[in-house]
């Protein structure tokens, strides 16, 4: 197994408001190796998006204060380093991608300029000629079709989709070891979005780019995920491979996320399976599991103490009392197990066999 | 990751049975309703200098009311000693004529504060009325009534102040009017800005759907809406109507004697300098700490208002 | 089949240059929902604002219950007109005044049309409304701010209920929400449609919600309605190719499959001026000209 490149180790991330000190992320435990991608889904206010930007270092302090953690990136911690330490590692070792690409793109300069910013600025021996030839590699790499005219226009004569390949090309431009993606394709068409997480994966078979993925949407993590975190109310609720997660997922929090989606093939006369009630105030987070109130298999115990991360695979665990050796058992609800054994049935059909997973 | 089945705390088993979920619990709201002025007013109370500036404006406005009536002395009385420092008897000293300048200093905190106000209120009525209409009239209206505002930014400012004064003799009306002619279009300007934004907002394209016509949008939806923006506005004219006042004093174009107003003080003092500071001095702290409180205020009420603004 | 609710001949919506809705026709039959899909500019919004009078139209015939409801109108026919058909917005953000409390919200159409008799009567309406869309009535009195993102949407909904019509315009009512509450507000629209027979535009960028949603799908591309036929057959049977494109584009929670998926890359084909809707199969209309249709339909 190769190496972790980023480990993150019981972080806690608080924000200081007016009505009191929001515990957004509440101790969460995650690693990435070299070259796979982690995704990180959750609805909003989950903490994901401040767990990604917590990496970057890109809490405002105050209002935020890093209660407590290490984020241990190539085994250095990036929780104690100074603001000049971070930009080194900012954009060089780690680059971001965010929702929105004009909030990282200069709308005065040319784009072929703002990706040979980069490149100059991450090595000090490229001459300016190599600099532009690598640029417009790069533009022709993320698939922007005539990547010489294309280097001398602006962002406003781009796209959604086109733009957020040129962020993508910048975010490139340096090699980081680590891309951190904030819900890039969210904006986007789905058509489009469809093109930008082909090109992610491009990028990290070619690369070995290691990728976290933000995202709400669970057809994407399928996508593009190796790894999956789930994320409720601040912490990380289920982690696992994506086959383990899709297929034989644990926490009811996944089972109502899976449930709530449409499925395309079911009958739809059923009404959908929600997830009842909503996310807890995460000022004042609940006693015991945060989720036990949404949760209809909620147990005594749900509202007394936070459960542990129950080991379910060696890659497999999640964070609910329905583990513990002595809850009773509780299988899938039915709507979900028929919707994967669906999709095992027909990966079967197609000739690919799950083997244990999905039991 | 961290936890292994083994060395799991001894839990009793009854703790196992499943009770369910309490999702009607996640659905109740905060205990106390907070309305957005009720939040606005505890964000003001926060940001310190914002509330020291609210507390001079209180305190000025106190001393303008009362001085002047309680004093033993009237803003015109000449009593005969000259020119005398700050003392226990007259506390910010006395000017050239023998008046005292403590009365004078709140008697003239009357007239600037009169003049500051009245020109807040009238760029306030005036540019309310050609902001909204501009804004929510659109098109052929709304490019002429902006035209015409743009014009009158265009003349200089000071040059159309100083002929119309001289026009009108000096005196506190004209002062109000000349300051008036051009402070309105910035509030029409901003007045347009937002009826443009809120106007095109989902509540108001939904109050449209229902059957609202033109008088319910504008007091339920434009007025409120835009409340906050007018304000901030507002505040911050005072200010600069006190400062241009001062600075037209200067000039010789203030109000007339025996009135006095900070900028006409100050103005007179200015020449006693070397043998009477205090004449220049006290006038001079007043404008500049009222005009900071106002500033202080008017920029803690756009953030209390618009606190994503500070990011 | 049910009546015909509202009948959209040929309708055109300029902005200036910008043909944002190009000569479009359908039909909405009573106690349907019709989804209208497409991507970001595609012109499903405008068409909707158009058919609730928010915007004047170019060109074209709206009939809505058997009249024409563009031209002048007498007060009372608008009135009438604005009970009959409302309108669910999209972010749940902007569509409530951040200065009304909850039941200002709700109540605004009643007020507007003077529709109860005194406060006690008012109050009782609002509560009921709540409790239809399952919110507590105690609410009432809460700024729109203090309420999550689904439970804003339920708001809006209950606005949309307050006149009692029949016609909902839902303009990307969900997509502005969590994926769980999602589910919680398509679940309770369908179950309002089922209690009042309503009849549903369901205007959304999300293919896979509005096949669920749907009784018949249309799908717009740059101002056209490039198909238009039931949910199964355009989900099981595609034939305009960005159909085909845009279904192949959803993702679905199934990893392994993910891995094998290919996409349909759509090439936009010019269509001249003898482009037209054929009916390749009863009630599915697709927007070609003749060669074209013929091509994607062997194909």
């Amino acid at each position: 197994m190769s190496e972790n490149l980023l480990e993150v180790k019981n972080l806690k991330i608080n924000f200081k408001t007016y009505a009191g000190i929001v515990q957004a992320v509440r101790g969460v435990n995650f690693e990435v190796k070299q070259g796979e991608t982690l995704c990180i889904v959750g609805e909003s206010g989950s903490g994901k998006s401040v767990t990604s930007n917590a990496l970057m270092k890109l809490i405002p302090q105050p209002p935020g204060i890093y209660e407590e953690g290490q984020i241990l990136f190539d085994g250095r911690d990036l929780v104690p380093m100074t603001e000049k330490e971070m930009t080194k590692i900012r954009g060089n070792e780690i680059a971001m991608i965010f929702q929105d690409p004009m909030t990282a793109l200069n709308p005065t300069m040319r784009i072929g300029k703002q990706i040979m910013e980069v490149i100059l600025k991450h090595n000090k021996n490229v001459s300016k000629a190599d600099a532009k030839k690598r640029a417009i590699e790069l533009i022709d790499q993320v698939g922007i079709p005539f990547p010489e005219q294309r280097f001398k226009q602006y962002p406003h004569e781009f796209s959604g989709g086109m733009r957020q390949r040129i962020v993508i090309a910048i975010a490139l431009a340096a090699e980081p070891k680590l891309l951190i993606a904030d819900e890039p394709t969210t904006a986007l068409d789905v058509t489009i979005q469809a093109q930008i997480i082909e090109l992610m994966k491009e990028i990290q078979r070619t690369s070995n780019t290691a990728i976290i993925f933000i995202t709400h949407d669970l057809g994407v993590v399928a996508n593009i995920a190796d790894r999956v975190a789930v994320m409720y109310a601040g912490q990380i609720v289920e982690y696992g491979t994506a086959n383990e997660i899709f297929y034989n997922p644990k926490h009811p929090y996944t089972w109502g996320l899976l449930g709530s989606m449409p499925d395309l093939d079911n009958d739809a006369d059923q009404l959908l399976r929600t997830i009842p009630g909503s996310p807890p105030d995460l000022i004042h987070p609940p006693k015991g599991d945060a989720f036990a109130a949404r949760n209809e298999y909620a147990m005594q115990i749900d509202y007394e103490q936070d459960p542990p991360m129950f080991e379910v695979s060696a890659t497999h665990f999640a964070k609910t009392w329905l583990l513990h050796p002595d809850a009773p058992n509780v299988p899938v609800p039915e709507a979900v197990r028929k919707r994967i054994e669906g999709y095992i049935q027909k990966n079967k059909e197609a000739g690919i066999d799950l083997g244990k997973v999905g039991e | 990751m961290t936890q292994s089945n083994e060395n799991l705390p001894k839990i009793s088993k009854d703790k196992f049975t499943i009770v369910g979920g309490k999702h009607d619990k996640t659905d109740q709201l905060a205990e106390k309703s907070v309305s957005f002025w009720k939040e606005v007013r505890l964000r003001f109370m926060h940001n310190k200098l914002a509330i020291v500036g609210f507390f001079i404006l209180i305190i000025v406005a106190l001393m303008a009311i009362f001085v002047p009536w309680l004093s033993p002395y009237s803003y015109r009385e000449q009593l005969g000693v000259y020119n005398a420092p700050p003392s226990a008897a007259h506390w910010f000293g006395t000017d050239d004529l023998g008046r005292d300048i403590f009365v004078r200093v709140w008697f003239g905190a009357r007239i600037s504060l009169f003049i500051g106000l009245s020109a807040a209120v009238i760029d306030l009525i005036i540019g309310v009325a050609w902001g909204s209409i501009a804004g929510l009239a659109g098109g052929r209206v709304d490019d002429i009534m902006m035209r015409i505002a743009d014009v009158l930014t265009a003349v200089p400012y000071l040059l159309v102040v100083i002929i119309l004064l001289v026009v009108l003799q000096p005196g506190l009306l004209p002062m109000i009017i000349a300051l008036s002619i051009t402070g309105w279009v910035n509030m029409a300007r901003i007045v347009r800005g937002e009826v443009l934004s809120i106007k095109s907002r989902e509540y108001v394209l939904a109050a449209r759907t229902l059957g609202a016509n033109t008088t319910h949008i504008i007091m339920k939806h434009l007025v409120p809406n835009a409340l906050g923006a007018i304000l901030v506005t507002m505040t911050l004219t005072i200010p600069s109507a006190i400062f241009t006042e001062s600075f037209l004093s200067y000039l010789g174009l203030g109000v007339p004697q025996p009135m006095a107003s900070w900028g006409t003080m100050a103005s007179d003092g200015n020449n006693a300098l070397d043998t009477a500071p205090w004449r220049l001095i006290f006038p001079a702290i007043l404008i500049s700490v009222t005009i900071f409180a106002f500033n202080a205020v008017g920029d803690g009420l756009r953030d209390a208002l618009d606190p994503k603004l500070r990011k | 089949m049910a009546e015909k609710i509202l009948e959209v001949k040929n309708l055109k919506q300029h902005f200036g240059s910008i043909k944002a809705v190009d000569g479009i026709s359908f039909d909405v039959y009573e106690g349907e929902t019709l989804g209208l899909v497409g991507e970001s500019g595609c012109g499903k919004s405008t068409t909707g604002r158009s058919i609730i009078r928010l915007y004047d139209i170019t060109d074209g015939e709206i009939t809505f219950q058997g009249k024409n409801i563009h031209g002048k109108k007498s007060k009372k026919e608008l009135k009438q007109f604005n009970k009959e058909m409302q309108m669910i917005f999209q972010d749940p953000y902007a569509s409530l005044n951040p200065r009304m409390t909850a039941g200002e919200i709700i109540a605004e159409g009643f007020d507007i049309h003077g529709m109860y008799k005194n406060k006690k009567e008012r109050k009782e309406k609002i509560g009921t409304l709540l409790e239809s869309v399952g919110l507590n009535r105690e609410h009432a009195n809460r700024y729109a701010h203090e309420f999550s993102g689904g439970q804003r949407q339920r708001i809006g909904i209950a606005r949309a209920l307050s006149l009692d019509p029949s016609f909902i315009i839902a303009d990307e009512p969900i997509s502005a929400l969590d994926v769980s509450i999602q589910a919680q507000v398509v679940n309770l629209l369908r179950q309002l449609q089922k209690e009042r027979g309503l009849t549903y535009l369901f205007i959304a960028h999300d293919l896979s919600m509005v096949k669920y949603i749907s009784d018949r799908i249309a799908v717009m591309r740059r101002g056209k309605i490039v198909e238009l036929g039931t949910a199964e057959d355009i989900y099981n049977y595609p034939v305009h190719p960005y159909t085909k494109s845009l279904l192949s584009a959803i993702p679905l929670p199934d990893p392994i499959s993910e891995a094998t998926r290919t996409r349909i890359p759509y090439e936009h084909e010019e269509v001249g001026d003898d482009a037209k809707s054929h009916e390749v199969f009863p009630g599915h209309f697709v927007f070609g000209t003749d060669a074209q249709v013929k091509e994607w339909y062997t194909h």
